[in-house]
């Protein structure tokens, strides 16, 4: 069975929501939509205090090149455009509305019928996901229409799709390949007229028996599609090793996989595309796994951007008495949050209740070179040196060592026997070199 | 025998003459022309090597200083904080110049938010250093703009001058700070400021960087400065501006008269060795009027 070559863990997967199916989750009373929800510069409010909203509304604009349009996803009254505090543990500017029924755009086809066939031309397809705000929602949420724009120069040859999953915990991509599988064709061939490639293929890791089997027996019927289960390995889906598992083909250090011919989007984006290019819907809602040992209901919910956080773990049964930490995204990649008063985002994949015992670091003692975390490393670098250079401040070396292909897996910190904070570290130089290196075109 | 002896000797010896004739001619056409007084005014700094005078090493400011004088005749801008006033003189006196008299800084810490007034919210859990914290969250009591006490500040001086205060969980400056900046670049919050040392080391200060509306503000710390501007109507000195809910104290402007320090409602303005104030004395028997008594030679220990 094919997989990346270099590295990798095998962290326990804890699939305990595997089996649950997409439930929506009933409208709040109020949403908090922060302007931040993709790479690249936040958006312009395109509403002011006081204007009512429909479902599907424009509401910002991504004006810079990397950015995106954000849309309502409730209907009722704008009641501020304020700082509220989210994910990033930080206060930032949101659009507060309060929410009236739930009445939808006009334009936007609410039937449940299955669209197949692909009207628009490959331009419109590109100007139409960028206007209805479709972002990653593998959790990077890079916006979905430049990775259509393929810069001049460069050819696409395949489109990989992403339904790996390799995060314990996360069931989402799972639950939507397994629900809404044809629609998800649909949309693949969307991409595939976007990019104008004549091959796509989806990579599933093997713990989804189930979704290979379906999604392989649906390939039959759409032409140029194809289905490889991969080894269930971490981190099977970060782009670069997806790439190499799938095709065989090695992304340079520094480069995009538009280098090697190919494309890479999440199953999840997949399926956003075929409402916003067939049914003319807009990105404002999306599945949510919520899970964790000790969660009552844990599960996979659909929805609506903006909900507070604090909904979700109602609905999943409260939050636990013995609860440690609350992570937002995979246990290995995700990150802590500070507090449950925050909105759910379009790059929100995940919530994890972590125990008190689950959530406790190991206290960190000094490296004893066992050399684990070099072996683990799935981009072949030396988490240790990087590490090391990035505690002691030598920020040159840190950028010499590749610091900055680093792909924040984590796979080094999870295998460290002495428990050193390796990609704190790491993500800490990453950072630094990267001020150094603006300064210097700067200059 | 001896023949080759000799023959060895004077070879050797023409050799060695020859090489030295090479090499004074390649020390001649390499020779670096400097100007000597690059040497003498690097033997009066103090050798540090800290960077606070903002040039590489006290090479380096020694090459700016004689630069400055060869083109502009003066060394204006230029000073070594560690060696202050003391060592300019010396080295304007062996260039030729006068030098400008500066006034003495020190590293002062522009928050209060200790373990007591900003409680701890949420628990970090993580490499004990301010730049990674900073990144993660808006830190441990909930205000961005404060104190993240890993101490990033106290491991960047050169001059032991700063400690983290275990009670409060703040850094605390020592007499000895230089002022160099070298805390001040290291604090990823921008708390720490350099401002002149004051008459008598006293100095008047607010202390606090938050910039949030103070309903807000105060949620997380009770001694924030909530922006309220009372300090600033109060000032007769007009040292006092207000930006984005946060009062500032131009020092050079400020007379230390402690108004604004009585006035601030949430006790956000510091002072710092003054003596302690003396009680108000009403209507004591002096013909009706009332007569108020300050001791004027109090002793400087009183911090706070």
């Amino acid at each position: 069975m094919k997989t990346f070559k270099i590295g990798g863990v095998h962290p326990p997967e804890n699939k305990l929501s595997t089996n649950r199916p997409i439930e929506v989750l009933a409208i709040p009373a109020q949403v908090i939509i922060p302007l931040s929800q993709s790479l690249g510069a936040p958006s312009v409010p395109v509403v002011n205090k006081g204007d009512a909203v429909k479902v599907g509304q424009l509401i910002a604009k991504g004006e810079a090149f990397i950015s995106s349009n954000i849309h309502s996803s409730v209907s009722g009254k704008v009641l501020k455009i304020d700082e509220a505090m989210d994910q990033s543990g930080y206060r930032r500017q949101a659009v507060f509305i309060t929410v009236e029924g739930d009445d939808w755009m006009e334009n936007i086809d609410r039937s449940a019928e299955l669209k197949k066939e692909i009207t628009l031309t490959k331009e419109e397809i590109i100007s139409k996901v960028k206007e209805l705000g479709i972002v990653g929602l593998g959790g990077a949420t890079f916006p979905s229409h430049v990775k259509l724009m393929v810069p001049t120069g460069k050819k696409a040859e395949v489109l990989v799709l992403n339904g790996v999953e390799c995060e314990p915990y996360l069931t989402a991509d799972h639950r939507l390949m397994l629900e809404k599988g044809e629609e998800m064709m649909v949309g693949i061939q969307i991409l595939m007229k976007g990019l104008d490639v004549k091959r796509a293929v989806i990579g599933i890791e093997n713990n989804k028996l189930d979704a290979i089997e379906h999604l392989k027996k649906l390939a039959n019927e759409f032409e140029g599609i194809e289905v490889e289960a991969l080894k269930v390995q971490y981190p099977q889906g970060g782009e670069k090793q997806l790439i190499d598992a799938v095709l065989g083909r090695q992304v340079p250090s520094g480069k995009l996989p538009i280098e090697v011919g190919v494309v890479v989007h999440n199953v999840g984006t997949a399926f956003a595309v075929y409402e916003a290019v067939q049914k003319n819907k807009p990105l404002f809602e999306r599945v949510v796994t919520i899970t964790g040992k000790n969660v009552k209901n844990p599960g996979n919910f659909m929805v609506r951007i903006g909900t507070s956080l604090n909904e979700l773990i109602e609905k999943a049964g409260g939050l636990p008495e013995d609860t440690g930490k609350i992570v937002s995204g995979g246990p290995m990649m995700g990150k802590a949050l500070n507090s449950v008063d925050v909105p759910i985002v379009k790059g929100t994949s995940g919530v994890l209740l972590f125990s008190e015992k689950e959530a406790r670091r190991v206290e960190p003692t000094n490296c004893i070179r066992c050399g684990k975390c070099i072996t683990v490393c799935p981009m072949g670098l030396e988490p240790v040196l990087i590490a090391q250079y990035g505690e002691l401040e030598m920020w040159e070396n840190v950028e010499t060592e590749h610091a900055l292909d680093c792909i924040e897996c984590g796979s080094c910190q999870y295998t460290c026997p002495a428990g050193r904070p390796l990609l704190d570290y790491i993500r800490l130089g990453k950072f630094r070199v990267g001020q150094i290196i603006r300064n210097r075109s700067k200059k | 025998m001896n023949d080759i002896i000799i023959y060895a000797v004077i070879f050797l010896g023409v050799v060695g003459a020859a090489s030295a004739v090479i090499l004074y001619f390649i020390a001649q056409k390499f020779k670096v022309i400097e100007d000597p007084k690059i040497d003498e005014v690097e033997g009066a700094l103090p050798a540090a090597n800290c960077g606070g005078c903002g040039f590489p090493g006290c090479r380096g400011f020694s090459e700016a200083l004689v630069k400055s004088v060869n083109e502009k005749q003066s060394i204006e801008g230029l000073s070594c904080p560690v060696g202050g006033n003391a060592v300019m003189a010396k080295v304007a006196a062996i260039l030729g110049i006068v030098a400008e008299e500066k006034e003495p800084q020190i590293a002062v810490i522009r928050c209060s938010g200790s373990k007591e007034s900003a409680p701890k919210k949420i628990n970090y859990e993580g490499p004990a250093t301010c730049a990674f914290a900073h990144n993660l969250s808006s830190g441990e009591s909930g205000c961005p703009y404060g104190c993240l006490g890993c101490g990033d500040c106290v491991a960047a001086c050169k001059f032991d001058a700063i400690y983290m205060d275990e009670v409060t969980g703040l850094p605390v400056v020592r007499d000895n700070c230089v002022a160099c900046g070298a805390c001040v670049i290291a604090c990823p919050r921008n708390i720490i400021e350099l401002r002149n040392k004051g008459k008598k080391d006293r100095r008047i200060f607010v202390s606090c960087m938050n910039e949030e509306k103070g309903g807000i503000a105060k949620k997380n710390c009770s001694v924030v400065c909530i922006g309220c501007s009372k300090c600033f109507k109060v000032c007769p000195f007009e040292a006092i501006t207000m930006n984005n809910n946060l009062a500032y104290i131009d020092y050079e402007k400020c007379k230390l008269c402690r108004k604004c320090v009585l006035e601030c409602p949430t006790n956000a303005i510091h002072e710092l060795n003054f003596p302690p104030r003396k009680e108000k004395m009403s209507e004591v028997e002096n013909n009706g009027e009332s007569k108020i008594e300050v001791n004027k030679d109090q002793s400087l220990d009183t911090k706070e």
